[in-house]
């Protein structure tokens, strides 16, 4: 831990009241954002869907601000800085998923699901195991995403205000899990819709100014940006070629694939991202929503390229460097001190305050979205239509979703604190290949494959995500090497880090089989009805009128 | 006459009219064109991308111009075909899909009243 204090050791006391101000800022912003956003909150759809009155751009703003999580923002330029080249896979899976959410998912779903993911399994399917599943799903993924963001708080807020003991980071993470259920407990889904779209805001024009100054620094040509990150890291040009990460053998080269297939899959099947698409009036705002997206996200993830080799170039990444013993997730911090005139310069310390505080906003922001996430899908799936079978008021289901909510932050408190040494983007690379496993195929083949029935869809669920979640328990993410997170033990025997070669085919071949296993023909009454709902969005949730 | 009907039998009534209505099978057939061999060539591009880093590193380590070799390239034009399949597919929707869903959806308020 003492190589995260380095940077700090001759930064002056005052730069650190400039961090902590400027991160009081943004709390105090965002927090005002969500008491505004929580006076308008009157009906369920209003909680869980914001009104479905934000427009395409407003929300395409918004699913930005939820993708581009602590895990792009500090994950992805730190694997660039730390491995070059294989760290900007995770930038082209992130981006090229989005044309699977925009062509298969996005629209459709607006169109025939009300609030949560399992609201359209639900449309044909028996209500009370298909909503378990996909409820089950759904808090399990977000768990896995929350964590990521908890890790990245916790090194962010490390570094920055030199925390050395493990109980005081503990302490940190437990101080943005009670200010995220604060956000959503009050704020609902329109607060934190608001919060992501400041966010979103925020992190772009950041990201816009390191990039600038990174560049400044290398007269705008990437060719000598890329040249002096392959000398500085001290690998060469292997440093700009694939294969310093990935590959190294057959199973790595399997293990590389596994993780393509999950990022490129895992994005429309992540239910933080979907409920997004029931917070605007129509499919062509869901389309135009997805389309802004791609355009921010696709511009940020280039700019992570300048970021990460702007690292290489300029900070010390080698063995025992603040930047490698924070597994690159640092990196981006330190670069904007460097950018901006170095460690105990007046501009060093602005950007470094200031990126810092991007980043906690980020990480709130995600962490929010992601809370409301799981609390909607426990109240209006398991406990309206599982537990109470539906005789519930809203005003019951909205303080039901608002105890969820302190429940799940509590969970995911609890697990961050022994995640803390692994790298965020990996931890996110976990979630998606369990979104992808458990989730997408019961998306796809309800919309898709009129036989599909509830055997199906619960076989695939389950199956996915069993499947998923208990060979990284066994994989050497888990344990086996001295990276893992548990050291003492090796129980580990799936050789491969990300499951989703295996599982992901496997969550679609169960929902086939368990189709046919299952016989049940009454799905396919409603089929007709479902699918001209999603192609012509007759019948479709409105706008809220107040 | 009077109408016995309940609200869910009519709501299911007006959606099999919209589902037997040629311009459904016409807005299916679109979509479905439009979507399966866009869907199978990204993925084949994607998945040609990870596989090159994987099994062609001669080929992706060659240089273009400076520093910049075939891997960044290759990178850099995933970028480009997304940018582009989300532009296409947005004019797509806007001029042939769009105008038969809303027709079609006229159609289902119209046939829900009746």
């Amino acid at each position: 831990m003492n190589a995260l204090l380095l940077p700090l050791a001759d930064s002056k006391p005052g730069n650190q009241a400039l961090t902590i101000s400027l991160f009081t800022a943004v709390v105090a912003v965002t927090l005002y954002i969500t008491w505004w956003a929580s006076r308008q909150n009157k009906t369920t759809a209003d909680y869980y869907a914001g009104g479905r009155s934000f427009s395409g751009a407003q929300n395409g703003l918004a699913v930005a601000g939820d993708y581009m999580s602590a895990a792009s923002f500090l994950g992805i330029s730190g694997q660039i800085a730390l491995y070059g080249y294989d760290g900007f896979l995770y930038s082209i899976g992130f981006l090229v998923a989005w044309l699977v959410a925009l062509l298969l998912v996005a629209e459709l779903l607006r169109n025939s699901g009300r609030f949560t993911m399992a609201d359209q399994l639900a449309f044909r399917m028996k209500q009370r195991p298909v909503r378990t599943a996909a409820s089950t799903s759904t808090i399990v993924v977000s768990i896995f995403y929350l964590l990521a963001q908890m890790v990245g708080a916790g090194s962010l807020v490390g570094l920055l205000l030199g925390v050395k003991s493990e109980g005081l980071k503990a302490g940190v993470i437990i101080l943005v899990g009670a200010l995220m259920i604060v956000y959503v407990t009050i704020g609902g889904m329109k607060g934190t819709t608001w919060v992501q779209i400041v966010k979103a805001v925020l992190l772009m024009t950041g990201t816009v100014l390191i990039t600038f100054l990174v560049l400044l620094k290398f007269d705008f040509n990437p060719s000598k940006l890329l040249g002096a990150a392959a000398v500085h890291s001290g690998k060469g040009e292997a440093f700009l070629q694939p294969g310093l990460l990935y590959g190294k053998d057959l199973t790595g080269q399997i293990d590389f694939l596994s993780l393509g297939l999950a990022l490129v899959l895992g994005t429309a099947g992540l239910p933080h991202i979907l409920i997004r698409f029931y917070t605007v009036p129509d499919s062509r705002s869901a389309r135009r929503s997805v389309q802004w997206a791609i355009g921010l996200i696709g511009a940020f993830y280039l700019m992570t390229l300048a970021l990460g080799f702007g690292a290489a170039a300029l900070l010390d990444t080698g063995k025992g460097s603040a930047v490698a013993a924070s597994k690159g997730n640092t990196a981006s911090v330190l670069l904007a001190e460097v950018v901006g005139g170095g460690s105990g310069s007046v501009g060093g310390a602005i950007l470094l305050a200031l990126i810092a505080a991007v980043a906690f906003a980020t990480i709130l922001a995600v962490v929010a979205g992601l809370t409301l996430t799981s609390a909607s899908s426990f109240a209006h799936d398991l406990y309206v239509n599982v537990i109470a079978k539906g005789k519930v008021t809203e005003r019951d289901e909205i303080r039901v979703a608002r105890f969820a909510a302190i429940g799940i932050g509590a969970v995911a408190i609890g697990l961050a604190i022994p995640a803390q040494k692994l790298n965020i983007a990996f931890l996110v690379a976990l979630a998606f290949a369990v979104a992808a496993s458990a989730n997408l195929p019961a998306l796809l083949f309800n919309l898709f494959w009129k036989r599909f029935n509830t055997s199906g869809a619960v076989w695939s669920i389950y199956g996915g995500l069993i499947s998923a979640v208990v060979l990284v328990i066994f994989s050497p993410v888990v344990s086996g090497k001295p990276t893992s997170m548990i050291t003492g033990a090796d129980f580990s025997w799936f050789p491969l880090s990300n499951p989703g070669i295996v599982s992901i085919p496997l969550g679609f071949i169960l929902g086939v089989v368990g189709t046919f296993v299952g016989r049940d023909t009454s799905s396919e009454l409603r089929y007709n009805e479902l699918s001209v709902r999603a192609l012509t969005g007759a019948g479709a949730e409105g706008a809220a009128k107040h | 006459m009077v109408d016995e009907e309940t609200g869910h039998e009519r709501q299911a009534r007006a959606y099999e009219a919209v589902h037997e209505a040629a311009d459904f099978t016409e807005l299916k057939r679109r979509y479905k064109n439009f979507v399966v061999p866009w869907t199978v060539a990204f993925m084949v591009w994607y998945l040609a991308y990870v596989a090159c880093n994987n099994w062609a590193r001669d080929f992706m380590s060659h240089k273009v111009i400076g520093h910049v070799n075939v891997a960044l390239i290759f990178g850099l034009l995933q970028f480009v075909s997304t940018f582009l399949i989300a532009a296409v597919y947005g004019r797509f929707a806007n001029r042939k899909l769009d105008p038969l869903a809303s027709g079609l959806n006229a159609k289902y308020k119209r046939e829900r009243r009746r």
